[in-house]
């Protein structure tokens, strides 16, 4: 990786759950299933390793490498679109979960950087995918349900995309 | 340099109305909001206040209250090491039903310049809306670490 990449989005949860439960929610196949909008995440679990983050349909949604993997602490991937095909322009960014005690809970940190110049109309869709994305993980990792969240790009990201050379 | 704004949106599986009774309501805030415990009649203009073990921690007026819509009101901190010596912000909480849940938006603007209150609620609303999640889905609340290591400190402050 020779880029450096800038934190431009940062969202933090509280979940009443350990450490190894946050890492195994985040980083099973089966477990993200059920909130991440039925999308199932890949990880070859070193550094270096492959990150897919697969549709329902078997398509590619997300794929990167595996910058970071320090179980239950720390996953930094990089993170790029693949569908929809138009988001396929888009540099990849990097995706970084922190995980820290924090009393009797844990402190999920996720932050999102990028390499570039990104405009406010391209980072507004993971502004508004994160908080949905994390709130439905505190869910299921509390309560055992998950919420049924609708959510899909908001146009001023999918417009600033078209534009992009 | 553009003025500090603060936005935190969580999801909550719940109703409009009893997320907004839980951000007005003494008791559950007490819960909630590790033992703040809010007080107004939620009049425009007139005061809110928030107390922990006696003492005042955020003094404000109200206003907006929409219920179960958006409350607004502007926010002074009297916490250490603030002691209401800066001026007040503001604080705007939206509630939009989506599905089965409740989108629920915090904006915490209108800071004084340099303010040193917004680093602290930059920490603290992930924390407090955590906890109102928690309160509201799976009754039960969490805790400020920073609290706990507070009251430890002064232990041994005492013990020494």
């Amino acid at each position: 990786m020779t880029a450096t990449f800038t934190p431009k989005t940062v969202y933090v949860t509280y979940i009443a759950a350990t450490l190894e439960k946050v890492w195994q929610a985040l980083t099973s196949t089966e477990f993200t299933r059920k909130y991440f909008w039925e999308r199932g995440v890949e990880i070859e679990p070193k550094r270096g390793g492959a990150f897919v983050l697969r549709l329902p349909d078997g398509r590619v949604n997300v794929q990167g490498k595996v910058v970071e993997y320090d179980p239950p602490r720390k996953l930094s991937v990089t993170w790029h679109v693949e569908w929809p095909e138009d988001f396929r322009k888009l540099p990849e960014c990097l995706v970084t979960y922190e995980i820290a005690p924090a009393g009797e809970a844990v402190r999920l940190t996720m932050t999102e950087s990028h390499s570039w110049e990104v405009p406010d109309a391209i980072l507004s869709g993971g502004k508004l995918g994160w908080p949905a994305v994390l709130s439905g993980l505190k869910s299921l990792l509390e309560t055992g349900k998950v919420p049924a969240i609708a959510m899909e790009p908001p146009q001023e990201m999918i417009q600033a995309i078209r534009r992009l050379k | 340099m553009s003025k500090p704004v603060f936005v935190y949106v969580v999801y909550i599986a719940s109703t409009p109305e009893k997320v907004f009774k839980a951000l007005t309501d003494t008791d559950a805030t007490a819960k909630f909001w590790f033992g703040n415990a809010v007080t107004s009649d939620w009049k425009v203009g007139s005061p809110v206040t928030f107390h922990r073990e006696g003492k005042l921690i955020v003094s404000g007026k109200v206003l907006e209250h929409d219920a179960p819509r958006r409350l607004s009101y502007t926010f002074q901190s009297h916490h250490e090491p603030h002691n209401g010596t800066e001026k007040p912000s503001r604080v705007v909480m939206d509630l939009e039903q989506q599905r089965d849940q409740v989108k629920l938006t915090v904006t915490h603007d209108d800071f004084a310049p340099d303010s040193k209150v917004f680093s602290s609620i930059s920490n603290g609303w992930p924390l407090v809306l955590s906890s109102l999640k928690s309160y509201l889905e799976a009754n039960r609340v969490l805790y400020a670490p920073w609290y706990e290591e507070q009251a430890k400190r002064e232990v041994e402050k005492a013990a020494s």
